[in-house]
């Protein structure tokens, strides 16, 4: 049996908080294999974030996680410290949302970059030998980058640096958290093939976006999030063909380039999730069943889930 | 009309001078809907801050309806602030992290002491408020980091529109935000439009949402001297 290099399986995780616990994820099930993309997307507070953060443990302490993760065979969430550490620094790799507040602004980039390809288990020559070679590859030279500070680039190059920096440790997972947030159409572009190089290096790629236009082009396959629960999963092509749930399709067609219409209402609190379809309130095709109970995820086409009843029957 | 004229301003870092614009001059007239693009580091955001009354550049004016700009930041006359606000791209920097969200909505009037004075009225015009950006009474009663991204940034529009501004700047409204909280913002700023005449400057870095939605669009690069692009350039590329 071939089993997929990543594999969540009914993954939940709420946090304990003042006003209840917050249900930033619910049962979400995804795999991922080596060379393939997984695109997560979804609005601001819909659980993208905390799915990224599960694979990487990098959660706080008030956190009630169920479920399991499964990276290349082994249990992340039952990993000892040491080798969780061991973990992320040979298998994975964390592409963060801002290059600004992940590197350090009172050090030089060299140190730093060094120290972080050292802790990936590069030896110092080495390590600057393959910064300079990743670096080069997205248009920086390493000594000159080395003597500056991070506020002393352009957000484009910081970009193109954590993007290189991805690859130091030759990682089998990337994930990627909001790439492009904040970036120019230009750099979206660049952006967007360093990404898809990473993945043709062999490399399981997972970005997490609210970009509907780079999630198109990255292509792979698409998990929709909608108030902690994935509403569709597919291939990305057949998603901006016809999406299959009708969160998917409101979301189209609030694109300025299409009907640029809103959806009404906003999206329930994670406090207070109905045990009912969350998206029942905001649907327009919304029948008997979606208040009553919880859908599941049901095939709708060529290979698309959707978690509405409207796939129910078939 | 809100009228920049050859506005130039210069940052100093170090030794470094970087002209963040040049001699750019840009006109907004009432009731218009005007797009601003142009690549990251290309001046749109400083431009914004000064025809918003917030910065004072080295040379050219800013006149708003007639009335030429002498004083910036807080020794701008408040009259003068009131008839153009601006939207920042990340809400949660734009608002005070200790106040409720419905406070902040409210704050701009207190800070100019036209608050009505009576609870119930106070309570109506917040509920009137709440309305038109889309956002329900019991988000106004909780701290910024207890609202979503997009929730909070509907509350800085509500916050911009209740001094009745004659113009409003938006420095990438929803870059960080899902298209359909984009979307319905927008439509909140374009329902304003239609009740009184609203001018509305629309800075973005998508070109596509720039076509859509505003009747003209501008390119910074196109608006001053062939050598601004160039000069505005990081430091070392």
């Amino acid at each position: 049996m071939t089993s997929a290099l990543l594999e969540v399986d009914e993954l939940s995780v709420g946090f304990r908080t003042r006003r209840g616990v917050v249900q930033a994820l619910s049962d979400a099930s995804v795999d991922l294999e080596q060379g393939k993309i997984l695109l997560v997307v979804g609005e601001s507070g819909s659980g993208k974030t905390v799915l990224a953060h599960s694979l990487l443990r990098l959660l706080p302490r008030n956190v009630n996680m169920t479920g399991s993760i499964r990276l290349a065979g082994e249990d992340v969430l039952s990993l000892e410290p040491r080798e969780l550490q061991r973990m992320r620094c040979r298998r994975m790799a964390l592409i963060p949302q801002s290059p600004t507040s992940s590197l350090n602004p009172v050090r030089r980039l060299g140190g730093q970059l060094v120290e972080a390809a050292q802790a990936r288990g590069l030896g110092e020559e080495e390590a600057r030998r393959r910064l300079r070679e990743l670096l080069g590859e997205v248009g920086l030279e390493f000594d000159q980058v080395a003597r500056r500070y991070i506020h002393q680039l352009s957000g484009g190059m910081q970009q193109r640096i954590v993007n290189a920096m991805a690859l130091v440790g030759q990682p089998d997972i990337v994930i990627a958290d909001e790439p492009t947030s904040g970036l120019d159409s230009d750099l979206v572009d660049t952006t967007a093939e360093q990404l898809r190089a990473i993945s043709a290096r062999g490399a399981a790629l997972l970005v997490i976006t609210h970009d509907l236009r780079l999630a198109e082009r990255l292509g792979g396959r698409l998990a929709l999030l909608y108030a902690s629960r994935i509403v569709e999963h597919g291939p990305t092509a057949e998603f901006f063909k016809k999406p299959s749930h009708p969160y998917g399709r409101g979301l189209l067609s609030a694109l300025p380039e299409r009907e640029g219409n809103s959806i009404p209402g906003l999206s329930p609190e994670l406090t207070a999730l109905p045990d009912h379809c969350a998206y029942a309130p905001r649907c327009p095709r919304c029948f008997e069943p979606c208040t009553q109970e919880l859908p599941s995820l049901y095939p709708a086409r060529d290979g698309v889930l959707a978690r509405c009843f409207l796939h129910a029957e078939r | 009309m809100l009228s920049a004229e050859h506005v130039t301003k210069t940052f100093r870092a170090g030794s470094a001078v970087v002209v963040a614009v040049r001699r750019v001059s840009l006109g907004l007239a009432p009731g218009a809907r005007l797009g601003l693009v142009g690549p990251s580091g290309s001046g749109k955001s400083t431009l914004a801050q000064a025809m918003a009354t917030l910065l004072a550049p080295d040379s050219g004016s800013v006149t708003i309806d007639g009335d030429r700009v002498v004083a910036w930041g807080v020794r701008c006359p408040r009259e003068l602030r009131h008839r153009v606000q601006l939207i920042w791209q990340s809400p949660r920097m734009a608002v005070d992290p200790r106040l409720r969200v419905g406070d902040a909505i409210l704050e701009p009037l207190a800070a100019s002491r036209m608050l009505p004075s009576g609870a119930d009225e106070r309570t109506a015009l917040l509920a009137s408020w709440a309305k038109r950006v889309g956002l329900t009474e019991d988000l106004l009663e909780r701290f910024p980091h207890e609202v979503s991204e997009g929730q909070l940034q509907r509350a800085c529009l509500a916050r911009a529109l209740v001094v009745c501004p004659r113009y409003l700047i938006c420095d990438e409204l929803a870059s960080m935000l899902d298209v359909s909280t984009q979307a319905a913002l927008l439509e909140s700023i374009a329902a304003e439009q239609d009740e009184r005449e609203l001018g509305v400057l629309l800075i973005t870095h998508d070109r596509i949402l720039a076509a859509h939605w505003c009747e003209e669009t501008v390119e910074i690069g196109d608006l001053s001297g062939a050598d601004k692009v160039a000069e505005s350039k990081p430091v070392f590329s």
